[in-house]
């Protein structure tokens, strides 16, 4: 049910993330450091055009990623065929790029030039 | 006859699948615990010596023609090549029809859905030539002929087909069987129909659904690896998607 | 309990991957939910990031952290399988992405606590 398209978005989303996973870890190993903190993150991220590209764009690529994975497991595990199968996958989609897109935004330019 | 004599006190209890329609179980038979026995040597004594009603398929016996694969306590394995001694535990086995594969009765499996993936998988020559053109010339050093003779040996037991979870959970998966020969006749430069076969393994039920568990490479008989041939499937047609982006 | 044709090391690789895979899907939306709260409601989620100093939480962190690395080092695994030459050394592979995973992680929960 993964044809050559579905394949392709995955693998190269994979390669797409693989240093911003590394990257992601290297953070969260310096920042849990002393506990962490609202003012400890945004002091980093906000009004930061860098890790906004970099949130944003592991953002797109997870959820595209995510949403194929799950759309592999819904398939081969819980039977999931069709229209369903193709009404999950989409909706996997939305819901990770929706509260991902928000969480960068939150983060970096919410609240900015206000 | 002497050998009978020895053992006759020894028995051990084999469960064998029975099924003839709708009533598939497991049927426990008390036979002679031999020294030296296939789990070949234990289905043939409980058809001929317990319940003659028993199907079951064999051939060669030797280990060369794939037809006697069943499963042997839960693995897909050639039933004339394992020794009862080395799979039996608590004087147990359990002998069942390969998995995956629709049971026409007990021990039989119908074939028929393996080989039409095969097919299906253009898995098969596609001549380009005739007996008036030269014959092409292939020396055993290429590297395109070492590849496709590494995945040449499959003699279409569908151990591999009863191995894989992938098969298993997804009907339209074409299994390594198919998929391994395909990619052999890719490395084949006599065949002519590498864009008919690059589209039938990049389809629905093509290679991309290969999750490389590798039970595939663990059962095979002939120690074929398909998790290889189906990898080098993954990069032609991958290959193939950049040609035509050109 | 497993499936006797499913008791070999790549079969667990997989099983790995699957399972990391799902684990981090389910825990996404719950991770951009707290982080969306960072300017909607930055109180409610220092009480909460207060909240995960608990040495529970840090194992769960551990937990999370190990999923992954190890979704991340298996899944460059499966590239190379697919991508350049075959390897003989599967097991050797699948053994590493699991040791570089609890290494990462370890490392991660130690410089947490």
């Amino acid at each position: 049910m993964l044809d050559l398209r579905l394949y392709m978005l995955q693998r190269l989303t994979a390669l797409i993330m693989a240093p911003l996973v590394i990257g992601h870890i290297a953070v969260m190993i310096y920042a849990v450091q002393g506990g962490l903190t609202v003012d400890e993150i945004l002091a980093r991220t906000q009004g930061s055009v860098a890790w906004f590209l970099f949130y944003g764009s592991f953002v797109v690529a997870v959820s595209i990623h995510g949403s194929i994975g799950l759309r592999v497991i819904s398939f081969e595990w819980f039977g999931l065929n069709g229209r369903a199968l193709q009404l999950f996958s989409w909706a996997v989609f939305a819901l990770l790029f929706g509260l991902g897109a928000k969480a960068v935004y939150a983060v970096t330019f919410a609240g900015v030039g206000l | 006859m002497a050998n009978e004599t020895q053992t006759m006190t020894q028995t051990m209890t084999v469960s064998i699948w029975r099924e003839n329609g709708d009533d598939g179980r497991f049927e426990k038979y008390e036979v002679p615990a031999r020294e030296n026995q296939t789990v070949l040597d234990v289905v043939a004594y409980v058809q001929q010596h317990i319940d003659p009603t028993l199907s079951y398929r064999f051939a060669c016996r030797v280990g060369m023609c794939g037809s006697c694969a069943m499963m042997v306590n839960g693995s897909p394995r050639w039933t004339c090549r394992t020794h009862v001694s080395k799979v039996v535990a608590d004087d147990q086995l359990e002998v069942a029809p390969l998995r995956n594969l629709p049971v026409i009765k007990d021990l039989a499996t119908d074939m028929d859905p393996f080989f039409e993936k095969w097919v299906a998988a253009e898995a098969v020559f596609h001549p380009s030539k005739t007996r008036h053109d030269p014959m092409a010339a292939i020396t055993p050093d290429d590297p395109m002929r070492i590849a496709a003779s590494e995945a040449i040996e499959c003699i279409n037991c569908a151990v591999c087909y009863a191995a894989c979870d992938v098969v298993e959970s997804n009907p339209d998966y074409f299994g390594p069987a198919a998929l391994n020969r395909s990619w052999s006749l890719v490395n084949d430069i006599r065949d002519d129909g590498q864009d008919v076969r690059l589209a039938a393994v990049g389809s629905n039920g093509g290679c991309h659904n290969c999750h490389s568990q590798q039970g595939c490479v663990q059962y095979c008989p002939n120690e074929l690896n398909p998790t290889l041939s189906i990898a080098g499937l993954k990069r032609e047609t991958t290959k193939a998607l950049f040609r035509r982006s050109r | 309990m497993i499936r006797p044709h499913r008791t070999h090391p790549l079969w667990f690789a997989f099983l790995l991957h699957r399972l990391s895979g799902l684990g981090l899907a389910l825990f996404l939306p719950i991770h951009f939910y707290m982080l969306s709260l960072a300017i909607s409601a930055p109180a409610r989620l220092d009480g909460f990031l207060r909240f995960t100093d608990l040495t529970i939480v840090k194992l769960a962190e551990y937990g999370l952290v190990f999923l992954l690395a190890a979704h991340l080092f298996g899944g460059l695994r499966l590239m190379a399988l697919e991508f350049l030459p075959w390897s003989p050394h599967q097991k050797t592979m699948a053994a590493l992405a699991v040791a570089f995973a609890f290494l990462v992680s370890t490392l991660f929960f130690l410089k947490a606590i």
